[in-house]
């Protein structure tokens, strides 16, 4: 990993009293982001993707306890008072979330949540604030964008909305930006662009980036490294070109093979994964995905396996029964 | 390939501009409101005051001198109407104003910080709502005297657990939305949250319950003065000139129906321009 390391995320556990018990919806997770490099969360719903972004901007809910060590440009967050947290989320990190339709305001223009950033974060006078609001929604490729500043989000179509949510999050030049399933929420078509998008103006303001997504083929060619979550925890972490290549994990690979493919036969069916995640708040034994693991034996069902790394020194797996080189995919 | 120019500069214009039919109805509405509050703010010029007595034109019929006649006490009937307009719009707009401005703030206080806060102002609106309101009434107007005043805080205050609930309730469902997260993300401080985010979104219910709390307060005040827990006797409004009315109903019954056809359509333009304009008002249009 090149450059000095902007968050390091150490032991990172969130608890969530339930009604049916504790339910640790993030176990133990370490993980490291260098500055301007681009890392992927790749899991299925309900993993802790977006409990582990929440975790990471302190923005978790009330009754949620959280353990560990969050450093992010050499200050615990954890530790950290409110009113610089405050500051810090403004200025250095930035999140675009899932569904665009829900993360505007709907009763305020798009100027108004635009211009009020700006002025809020970076003391900008009116004019010059609205100035910056066109050049940034021109950036993300919005096209007349000083008409858009009077328009409503809902007058805006969802790929357009997002597009409008990242220009927010730009707004403060943050140092990291955190998306979370940034495109699940839209057609196909609009993802390519939005995924793109990120990609460009995350390389032109050198800024570093977590995309969370459960799409491997997102992740493919657009991040730097890869870490795989289930049930909670990372149980692959590898730099993309490597993971892709010689993947690890049967989870991960599990999880490549249920991508459909574009030159299959019509009316193939998808190899899915079958059964499904452990219940959270019933934390079993052995290997968390060893009830659904074609390779398990008797000792993934007693012991947990540890993140521990492989051969190559930045390739981190949690298995026993890890798949030879050999049945890698090429990225 | 043929291929569809389109014009993504037209697109964006043409969203902007929004024409919608008011209808006569409420134009109707706007101008019998504009002609009561216009004759209220110029009660002075009238040639009678309202307490001027004409003793020998007692519930005298309608005539070029008295347009609307006189009442029982031979006072002109259209001065006490619009003397009266005066008191009843003064309470019926106050008294909401003090209802939505503190239950509004306790409402939306309460859904977002939740809470301990939250199970206390609930607990005391409560307490307010299971006190007997004419009770409140007859207590606070016994010991204060019966004034305007009086009766504008004694409405208002009985109005607050209602703004109480419309703000919490709306405040609540807003509050987990992910704008609020993304303003958090942003580094919004509380208030900043509570009156640029969540504020625009919750003044919307919040305007249209005022605007029938409106309606509902003249109504609530005539009902008072009706009762004699109103205006002191010789200040007119609506509701005490339909109880003093009431003696020569026999006689003269235009005495009772004036003030009572003038409230009624008074009322019924405000609920139909509150609703209109909350329509008209609200950017989401079924959006989201």
């Amino acid at each position: 990993m090149t450059g000095h390391v902007l968050l390091s995320v150490e032991g990172v556990a969130v608890d969530l009293p339930t009604p049916r018990g504790n339910l640790r919806a993030v176990d133990r997770v370490d993980l490291k982001v260098g500055a301007g490099q681009t890392l992927g969360i790749v899991g299925e719903s309900g993993c802790g993707k977006t409990m582990l972004s929440r975790a990471i901007l302190q923005l978790l809910p009330k009754k949620a306890k959280l353990s560990g060590r969050v450093m992010f440009d050499g200050q615990d967050l954890l530790t950290l008072d409110g009113e610089r947290l405050r500051k810090l989320r403004g200025r250095s990190l930035a999140v675009v979330f899932q569904d665009p339709m829900t993360s505007l305001n709907p009763v305020l223009t798009i100027g108004t949540q635009l211009i009020e950033t700006l002025r809020e974060h970076l003391e900008l006078d009116g004019l010059l604030a609205k100035k910056r609001s066109v050049e940034l929604l021109a950036a993300v490729g919005i096209p007349a964008p000083e008409q858009r500043l009077m328009q409503y989000p809902h007058q805006l179509s969802g790929g357009m909305r997002q597009r409008v949510a990242i220009a927010i999050a730009l707004s403060c030049e943050p140092k990291l930006l955190i998306a979370d399933e940034p495109t699940t929420a839209l057609d196909v078509t609009i993802q390519a662009q939005i995924l793109d998008l990120l990609a460009r103006e995350q390389r032109r303001r050198h800024m570093a980036m977590i995309l969370i997504t459960h799409d491997l083929g997102v992740v493919a060619g657009r991040t730097d490294e890869v870490a795989v979550m289930y049930a909670g925890r990372v149980v692959e972490r590898a730099p993309t070109p490597a993971l892709f290549k010689n993947m690890r994990m049967p989870y991960t690979e599990a999880m490549l093979a249920a991508i459909p493919k574009i030159d299959a036969a019509p009316h193939t069916p998808l190899p899915a994964i079958s059964g499904r995640p452990p219940d959270p708040t019933r934390p079993i034994q052995g290997c968390s995905f060893s009830p659904r693991c074609r390779y398990a034996t008797g000792r993934c069902h007693q012991d947990k396996p540890l993140l521990i790394q492989a051969e190559k020194l930045d390739h981190q797996y949690a298995c026993f029964h890890p798949i030879k080189a050999a049945a890698g995919v090429s990225a | 390939m043929a291929t569809l120019e389109l014009g993504i500069e037209d697109v964006a214009v043409r969203a902007i501009s929004r024409t919608r039919r008011l209808g006569p109805l409420f134009w109707a509405a706007m101008a019998w409101m504009s002609l009561v509050f216009a004759a209220a703010a110029l009660a002075g010029l009238l040639p009678f005051g309202p307490t001027d007595m004409d003793m020998l034109e007692r519930r005298a019929p309608p005539s070029a001198l008295h347009w609307l006649g006189n009442d029982g006490l031979g006072r002109d009937e259209l001065a006490r109407l619009i003397h009266g307009a005066r008191v009843s719009l003064t309470v019926g707009l106050c008294a909401p104003v003090i209802g939505i401005t503190i239950g509004g703030a306790l409402g939306m206080l309460a859904g977002y910080f939740r809470g301990r806060f939250e199970t206390l102002v609930v607990g005391s609106m409560d307490v307010l709502l299971a006190f007997p309101p004419l009770i409140l009434a007859l207590a606070v107007t016994a010991y204060l005297g019966q004034s305007i005043l009086n009766l504008t805080c004694i409405l208002g205050v009985l109005g607050i657990p209602a703004f109480m609930r419309v703000a919490r309730a709306a405040t609540l469902t807003l509050a987990r939305r992910e704008f609020v997260i993304a303003a958090q993300a942003l580094g919004a401080t509380h208030a900043r949250i509570l009156l640029r985010e969540l504020l625009p979104n919750v003044i919307l219910p919040l305007f249209a319950f005022f605007l029938l709390g409106v309606a509902v307060t003249i109504v609530v005040e005539g009902a008072l003065s009706f009762l004699g827990l109103g205006v002191p006797p010789p200040v007119s409004s609506w509701g005490s000139m339909i109880g003093e009315g009431r003696e020569s109903l026999e006689m003269a019954p235009r005495l009772a129906f004036i003030p009572a056809v003038t409230m009624f359509l008074t009322v019924l333009s405000f609920n139909l321009v509150g609703d209109t304009l909350r329509a008209l008002t609200d950017p989401r249009q079924g959006a989201l």
